[in-house]
């Protein structure tokens, strides 16, 4: 269930109504041509109280899969804007206006979050909205926000949610075409063209597969095996034998997220299949090294920088954001970050940039702004906006990790 | 080729033999109350994630999964205490609602104060897995074979030769007349349930090297073992191994001959067939119930 809203601003004026509306009362006995300046007098007197500025404070909207099956997007999401928006209010807040969050938990239920987004565009009165950990939940969003005319910028990693491009809305992670081109890259690169794909049936993992058979196709790369497991199996030997009994077979691609992949890299181990393999983003954490445990050595992926934080080079873009993002997080909530924290990070601080170029929380402003925001280095790449594109990375924002005696390792 | 026929056979053990431990579980309070207990899942997670949780808690191993075991059984013997018992007189359909309604409640105190992440356990042997004839075997799959059978025998036995095993037998079969020969039927159930979740937390133990666990795993398993446990005839056994091996089985050859799209359907069509033609699955009585 979303947690209860922050009071209105109304309420919390309200609160303090006593002093003031005795002060109105003054006022309004002596000097009735002056009831203007009194009530702004009154405010005045409001705001000497710590907590509430003399202005509405900045309401960002927050609808995230905090529990569910999503979660593991959710939670570090909702971790660091948490931490985000104390620290910008910490530090005199955004515009001289306190930054508030209004926050819902869809549970990884689309018709949940569609319902909350209509709750914080109507009865919130959010400025931005930044949520969505799922493209289904996003999806059910981008009607409602698109009707609402508020900036959204969504979490959620699936194409559609950027292409074609809709006015009000704008995303942060990388789409799977990106991955998938990073990964085939790669093979190309070390002469690998005939490989076996073996994936998950659940959204990702079929969106994964659709993409890098048209990626694959476009790179002059032979899918030779194409196989399928349900998100919830236990046990792919009978595929990963089926692949490697394929002739011609070089190197094999695991597309999927959850616990999938995990059993498929132990299965792989089990079989003894020397063939290089690799996996996706979507397995981009170290709960994954985890579980695989030394079944998951040698294998590579796309990620963004923030997985290496602690190796990538002074001289990168990214060097400075990825390690201090890794750092406050790891300082406040004593977990280690996530890809997924990443995105809501970038949002938060693109949201953030594009208030204060718009110098207003005008929705129009703030989107103009947003649309506009070139070259600002986050945890997960180096953003270009533009009309044309509202993810802005390129697929070279992915970096390919190697997992070496259970840690992750940047192949140069 | 010889190879490959192997190693889907092997594949479908390894399946076969989770879903059978999980039917297993069901086979006890069927027999025991003819209510299908569907929190018999989550009797599975608490013997998995009980056992991580205590591991991270410092405790050795061994110790970690006698405490997840004697928490299972506690949690068993609660819920026929707290939400079974009270409704004593409620016919079996509204029982059957009731556990499902458990195993929501069981989930989500288990995401609540164990988290929802995944999380794996040791294998039990040292050797990971074993190559015959090309194709490799899990040891891990043969621990949980062999402790199916066990189990298999152990209830046979149980149900055969001890009064409390009769008991139970007396109990399903007319609760009035079982109360009227001096069986405290509450009791009885009570039991039940408590060395129900016993054997599920087992089960859940054993498989968690393969499975990896969470707190939502008992779904996916709870019902592919109750699957199983239906093709073979709820409230059998022997039924509950042929059910689980015959499912892993099936699928494992659909994934690997047919294609791995199918997996999911060949098996379900086997069900259906067996179900029309054998309404009492594989090993049920076929007795007719006195009216």
């Amino acid at each position: 269930m979303g947690r209860p809203a922050p009071p209105e601003p109304g309420q919390a004026h309200k609160n303090k109504a006593p002093p003031g509306h005795t002060q109105i009362g003054v006022i309004m006995k002596t000097k009735l041509k002056t009831l203007a300046v009194g009530a702004v007098a009154a405010l005045g007197l409001t705001s000497l109280s710590p907590v509430v500025k003399a202005e509405d404070p900045i309401r960002i909207g927050s609808f995230l899969s905090v529990t569910g099956p999503a979660a593991f997007l959710g939670d570090p999401e909702l971790k660091t804007l948490e931490l985000y928006v104390d620290q910008l209010n910490e530090n005199g807040g955004l515009l001289g206006r306190e930054v508030q969050l209004v926050h819902y938990d869809d549970s990884g239920d689309a018709s949940k979050a569609r319902t909350f987004v209509t709750r914080l565009l109507r009865q919130d009165k959010v400025d931005l909205i930044i949520g969505g950990s799922t493209t289904g939940a996003t999806m059910a969003a981008v009607p409602v926000i698109e009707q609402a005319r508020v900036p959204f910028i969504s979490l959620a990693g699936a194409e559609t949610i950027s292409t074609p491009v809709k006015k009000w809305v704008f995303k942060m992670p990388q789409s799977d075409r990106q991955a998938a081109r990073r990964v085939l890259t790669d093979m190309k690169e070390r002469g690998l063209t005939h490989i076996g794909l073996i994936s998950g049936t659940g959204g990702f993992g079929a969106s994964g597969r659709n993409v890098t058979l048209e990626e694959a196709k476009a790179m002059g790369i032979e899918v030779v095996a194409d196989e399928t497991y349900n998100p919830k199996d236990t046990d792919v030997t009978a595929q990963l034998t089926r692949i490697r009994n394929t002739e011609g077979v070089q190197a094999v691609l695991n597309f999927d997220f959850g616990q999938g992949p995990a059993i498929v890299t132990k299965n792989y181990k089990q079989l003894g299949i020397e063939l290089p393999f690799y996996q996706s983003h979507g397995v981009a954490s170290d709960s994954f090294l985890k579980l695989a445990g030394d079944a998951a050595n040698g294998l590579r992926l796309p990620a963004t920088a923030l997985l290496v934080a602690d190796t990538i080079p002074d001289n990168d873009p990214q060097h400075g954001v990825v390690t201090g993002y890794k750092q406050a997080y790891e300082d406040r909530y004593n977990s280690s970050v996530s890809t997924f924290g990443g995105y809501a990070y970038d949002g938060f601080q693109l949201a953030v940039q594009a208030i204060k170029q718009a110098g207003s929380t005008d929705p129009a402003k703030v989107r103009d702004a947003l649309e506009n925001i070139q070259g600002y280095a986050g945890v997960t790449g180096t953003y270009h906006l533009s009309p044309e594109d509202h993810m802005g990375l390129s697929y070279d924002s992915f970096r390919i990790l190697e997992v070496k005696d259970g840690h992750w390792a940047l192949v140069e | 080729m010889f190879s490959e026929f192997f190693q889907f056979t092997f594949s479908g053990i390894t399946l076969g033999a989770i879903y059978a431990l999980v039917a297993l579980g069901f086979t006890l309070i069927y027999n025991a109350s003819h209510v299908i207990n569907f929190a018999q899942g989550e009797f599975l997670m608490i013997g998995g994630m009980g056992t991580v949780v205590l591991v991270g808690a410092d405790l050795p191993l061994p110790a970690a999964m006698v405490g997840a075991l004697v928490l299972a059984t506690v949690a068993g013997i609660l819920l026929h205490r707290l939400a079974i018992a009270p409704a004593r007189d409620a016919d079996v359909v509204t029982l059957i609602i009731i556990t499902i309604g458990a195993s929501i409640f069981l989930r989500g105190l288990a995401q609540f104060f164990w988290g929802k992440e995944y999380h794996a356990l040791p294998r039990f042997s040292a050797t990971e897995s074993l190559s015959i004839g090309g194709a490799t075997l899990l040891t891990q799959s043969l621990w949980i074979l062999g402790i199916a059978v066990v189990l298999v025998v152990a209830l046979a036995l149980f149900f055969g030769r001890s009064r409390l095993g009769k008991a139970i037998l007396a109990t399903s079969m007319n609760k009035d007349a079982a109360r009227l020969a001096g069986i405290k039927t509450q009791v009885i159930l009570g039991v039940a349930f408590g060395i129900s979740a016993l054997l599920g937390a087992a089960a859940g133990l054993i498989v968690t090297p393969i499975t990896f666990t969470a707190y939502d795993v008992g779904i996916m398993l709870g019902l592919k073992g109750f699957v199983a446990a239906a093709i073979g005839g709820l409230g059998s056994s022997t039924g509950a191994v042929v059910g689980g091996l015959l499912l892993g089985l099936s699928e494992a050859y659909t994934a690997g001959y047919i294609s791995s799209d199918y997996k999911d359907a060949v098996p379900f069509v086997i069900i259906l067939a067996i179900l029309f033609f054998l309404p009492n699955g594989l090993f049920g009585s076929r007795a007719a119930e006195r009216v």
